[in-house]
């Protein structure tokens, strides 16, 4: 009798299925698409920031089509969780020891959430939002 | 001893996940505000230009720009072979390049205003 190798059988296009978990990863992997084709949208806003007045204030008015609406949606939504995960994750991928002790995770999760909206408040002001 | 152009992609990935964090959401609100009608004043033509303009204002749109399409296609190569793409290395040399293209069309922009 010989002994068979373990093969576990992964379905490659349907894996994910399989536990909330792999979900929860998928859903986190799908906003690169939305974050990837809104850096293609500001390659193309700087093109057009280079091509003058006129070239700009017509990729402004471009930017109010329906479509666009429903892209800026779908990206914000896809940024905001990237950035959460991410934020989430740096406790675990650079903990901070201090002395014999750790940093508690929350405080440098925390920290870059506070960070982040400083950051983000600061800019909606420069830009003249409010 | 092996070598391996692994930390050649992973830093500006990692440094491309930090910067979308920080600075994506904030700048699709500002577009998103445009797309709805509200145009922030930040967004005119004179300011844009006048930021884009001085050497520091393009060196913060480039690293912003070049950083986070580099840690796109890198994400975008993951998740390709995540839904089972398994031509791995045709994702990733489509993807990098488009991200160095996308980085090299930014530079010229930004250095034509």
């Amino acid at each position: 009798m010989s002994r068979n190798p373990l093969v576990r059988e992964v379905p490659p296009t349907t894996w994910y299925f399989r536990q909330p978990r792999y979900l929860r990863y998928m859903s986190r992997e799908i906003t690169s698409i939305f974050v990837g084709a809104y850096c293609v949208l500001l390659v193309v806003g700087l093109q057009r920031l280079s091509q003058g007045q006129a070239a700009w204030e017509a990729f402004l008015l471009a930017l109010k089509s329906a479509d666009s609406i429903v892209f800026h949606v779908l990206a914000l939504a896809a940024a905001v969780y990237h950035a959460a995960t991410w934020f989430n994750a740096t406790q675990k991928a650079m903990p901070v020891q201090i002395g014999e002790d750790f940093v508690p995770g929350n405080v440098i999760s925390g920290a870059h959430y506070v960070a982040w909206m400083v950051l983000s408040v600061a800019i909606l002001y420069l830009a003249g939002v409010f | 001893m092996a070598k391996s152009h692994k930390p050649v992609v992973w830093f500006p990935f990692a440094a491309g996940g930090t910067v979308i964090a920080f600075f994506i959401p904030v700048i699709v609100l500002l577009t998103f505000l445009a797309a709805l009608g509200h145009v922030p004043a930040g967004l005119s033509y004179e300011r844009m230009h006048a930021f884009a303009g001085n050497g520091l204002g393009k060196l913060i749109v480039f690293g912003v720009v070049a950083l986070s399409l580099w840690s796109s296609a890198h994400r975008l190569r993951c998740t390709c072979y995540d839904f089972g793409l398994r031509a791995d290395t045709l994702a990733a040399t489509v993807l990098y390049v488009a991200a160095i293209a996308g980085s090299i069309a930014s530079a010229v922009f930004l250095l034509r205003i």
